[in-house]
């Protein structure tokens, strides 16, 4: 579904992406591990578009898509729940949640398809629909991921993006938020690729996983041999120290 | 017959070429920044692995030989600190020092998965018994099928190798559905129930599982009329992983890589270059999921070649011919890997032995023997039969406590063994003639 050859993303002259390649299939769930630094996130901004590579390619279901626009990259279904939420604070949650469709009412759906979706959020979430007027500031941290997961999936995407997703969250709303993205793979037959802290929890409930260090893809492999992996423990732990032996 | 790991097993080649990329950039990291070999070599070249940016540009790389293992005797090539190894194999005495292969806990689990498709492709179920015949200790043989017979659900026992009596008895007795032996141990075994009376028709056998050593389609024809079973051949070498690298389909018509975890290149041994597919040359393997070890061009100096057309049995991985000699001169004696350069080693050690000699091997009874032929010069001639027969056993016990195979000593007339120009070719390979 998704094939990403060789890219590379600079911030400025740092280079923060070194020729990684990565590969999603249909309805998997694949971990991005590594230290903070290591080019998880920023393989989501490139792939979003939101910090495009200056070299290799991105290919989505067959169709080119490196140079697209944030835009046209969402539009070719590909969503991300950004890291730290970013909800529209002043916004109801109900907005919050139709403001996640507004391409697809730009392209001239009707407003009755789109809250037809909406009602399958809140069946996702019912906790949304519980809160639907309120303002999207006034909810708990772990209401505020639903809710941003719930504006991703109003654009309908085939391939949705998590940064974070467990970031900042009580352990018992961790367990719940994972609970919902087993559920969307389950229920909803969306590809997920997850950027995770928790790189433990990330593997216990994904397929496949790459091991990220400064930029560069050290390990891919199923995610239950990279749970085993030490070198899984040293990248995500960040530790550059190295362990010397005697040869 | 079933497939183990369909998803492995039968991929589209566009899905497999993703993954291996992927899969050799992050080896190429790892061995990079892990192993300074790799490093010493890449940088000497001028090489970073990010250079390598498709399947194609691994042929930019160096090759990987026995001798870069040597140099880096014991531990210098493995990629992770000791304590994460679970495992350690050699193989088998070469000159000087023997070559170390480490194994994490992950390693063996992908070992066995291979062993586990390597089985079931023979058609190995969780119904059957499987008799290991291969030697267990240093060798990675016995323990690779082992585990990948063990993961299936068959029923293993770790017979080892030899008591030939005692492994027809337990066939016999537990009633054995699988041989696992080298091929030319399958016909000591049916020479001996022969001899003893014993009707192969009598045993539960199915199939046979060979490898270890080359062997050839008449041997496949003998073993399955002699035994009554189906044989397939299995590849592999203790450097890559150990077998496991490819297996035959019920098909027989090649051995299938596992190429998610190798890729395999044909080159020519001579100049080193890349030939195209089809070509026969030496086999070259990369491996792109070792932890502990991971082998980046080994040159295998396995001669073979490289089939990409489709088998009937559904798996889309390429073939590999069954071997077809080797580039180096290593023998293969009862599966024990023997350079003449060793035995030359003992016998110039020797006093009074000018190395005028010659290799003869040959099969006796179906099991390999290597005869050393000698000439007799003023220093090693004797009056005595006793002084001779003293000579002769030095000679003997001292080869075989290096090459670890015994050997037979016989000294000849002086001048009676042919003179070489250039390159002596000083083996006489009886076995495939």
């Amino acid at each position: 579904m998704l094939k990403v050859k060789n890219i590379n993303t600079y911030y400025g002259k740092v280079h923060a992406l070194k020729n990684v390649s990565i590969h999603l299939n249909e309805k998997e769930i694949v971990a991005l591990i590594g230290a903070n630094g290591a080019g998880k996130s920023t393989i989501l901004n490139t792939l979003s578009g939101i910090t495009p590579a200056r070299s290799g390619s991105i290919e989505f279901n067959g169709e080119l898509v490196q140079s697209l626009p944030p835009d046209r990259i969402v539009k070719a279904g590909i969503s991300q729940v950004p890291e730290g939420r970013q909800v529209f604070k002043g916004l109801s949650v109900a907005d919050n949640l139709e403001l996640g469709a507004y391409l697809r009412f730009c392209a001239g759906e009707s407003k009755e398809k789109i809250r037809q979706d909406t009602r399958h959020i809140y069946e996702l979430f019912p906790r949304l629909e519980e809160r639907r007027k309120q303002m999207a500031g006034t909810l708990s941290g772990g209401e505020q991921q639903m809710l941003s997961i719930g504006r991703a999936l109003m654009a309908r995407p085939k391939l949705l993006l998590l940064d974070e997703p467990s970031m900042g969250l009580a352990p018992l709303v961790v367990q719940e938020i994972f609970a919902v993205i087993e559920r969307l793979r389950v229920q909803e037959g969306t590809t997920i690729l997850l950027v995770e802290q928790n790189a433990k929890a990330a593997l216990k409930m994904a397929d496949r996983g790459y091991v990220l260090e400064t930029g560069k893809v050290i390990i891919e492999g199923n995610a239950s041999d990279l749970l085993e992996n030490p070198e899984v423990q040293r990248a995500y732990l960040g530790k550059e120290k190295k362990e010397i032996w005697e040869r | 017959m079933g497939i183990w790991d369909p998803a492995n097993e039968c991929m589209s080649r566009e899905e497999l070429e993703q993954l291996q990329l992927e899969r050799l950039q992050a080896t190429l990291h790892r061995a990079y920044k892990n192993v300074s070999c790799y490093r010493n070599k890449f940088n000497e070249l001028k090489i970073d692995p990010d250079d390598v940016q498709s399947l194609s540009d691994l042929s930019k790389l160096p090759f990987t030989t026995k001798d870069d293992l040597r140099l880096n005797y014991p531990y210098g090539m493995f990629a992770v600190p000791l304590r994460e190894v679970v495992r350690i194999h050699s193989s088998s005495g070469t000159t000087g020092k023997p070559t170390v292969v480490g194994y994490t806990r992950n390693d063996i689990k992908t070992w066995s998965n291979l062993m586990a498709r390597v089985h079931t492709a023979a058609g190995i179920t969780h119904d059957d018994v499987v008799q290991i015949a291969f030697g267990y200790g240093m060798f990675t043989g016995a323990f690779g099928h082992h585990y990948g017979a063990e993961i299936i659900g068959a029923s293993v026992i770790p017979m080892g190798g030899g008591n030939t009596e005692k492994q027809i008895m337990i066939m016999q007795d537990y009633r054995s559905t699988v041989l696992v032996s080298t091929p030319s141990y399958a016909i000591t075994i049916a020479d001996r129930m022969e001899q003893l009376g014993v009707d192969s028709k009598s045993l539960s056998l199915k199939f046979g599982l060979f490898g270890g050593e080359p062997w050839s389609e008449s041997m496949r024809t003998e073993i399955e009329s002699r035994l009554g079973i189906s044989a397939t051949d299995n590849y592999g070498l203790s450097e890559v992983i150990g077998p496991g690298v490819a297996g035959e389909c019920e098909y027989k018509c090649g051995m299938h890589i596992f190429e998610d975890v190798f890729i395999p290149e044909i080159i020519d041994p001579e100049t080193c270059e890349l030939l195209p597919p089809g070509s026969v040359g030496e086999l070259v393997i990369t491996t792109i999921t070792k932890e502990a070890f991971p082998m980046i061009r080994y040159r295998t100096r396995d001669i073979t070649s490289l089939d990409y057309s489709k088998c009937d049995c559904g798996r889309t991985l390429v073939r590999m011919k069954k071997t077809m000699g080797r580039s180096d001169d290593m023998l293969i004696i009862k599966g024990v890997n023997v350079f003449p350069s060793q035995i030359e080693d003992v016998l110039v050690a020797i006093d009074g032995c000018e190395p005028h000699y010659q290799l003869v091997i040959d099969r006796k009874n179906s099991a390999d023997f290597i005869e050393i032929q000698i000439e007799v010069t003023e220093n090693i001639f004797f009056d005595e039969m006793r002084l001779q027969r003293a000579f002769i056993d030095k000679v003997q016990k001292k080869i075989e406590s290096v090459v670890g195979v015994s050997v037979g000593i016989k000294l000849v007339e002086p001048k009676s063994i042919p003179r070489f120009e250039g390159k002596a070719s000083r083996v006489i390979d009886k076995r495939h003639s």
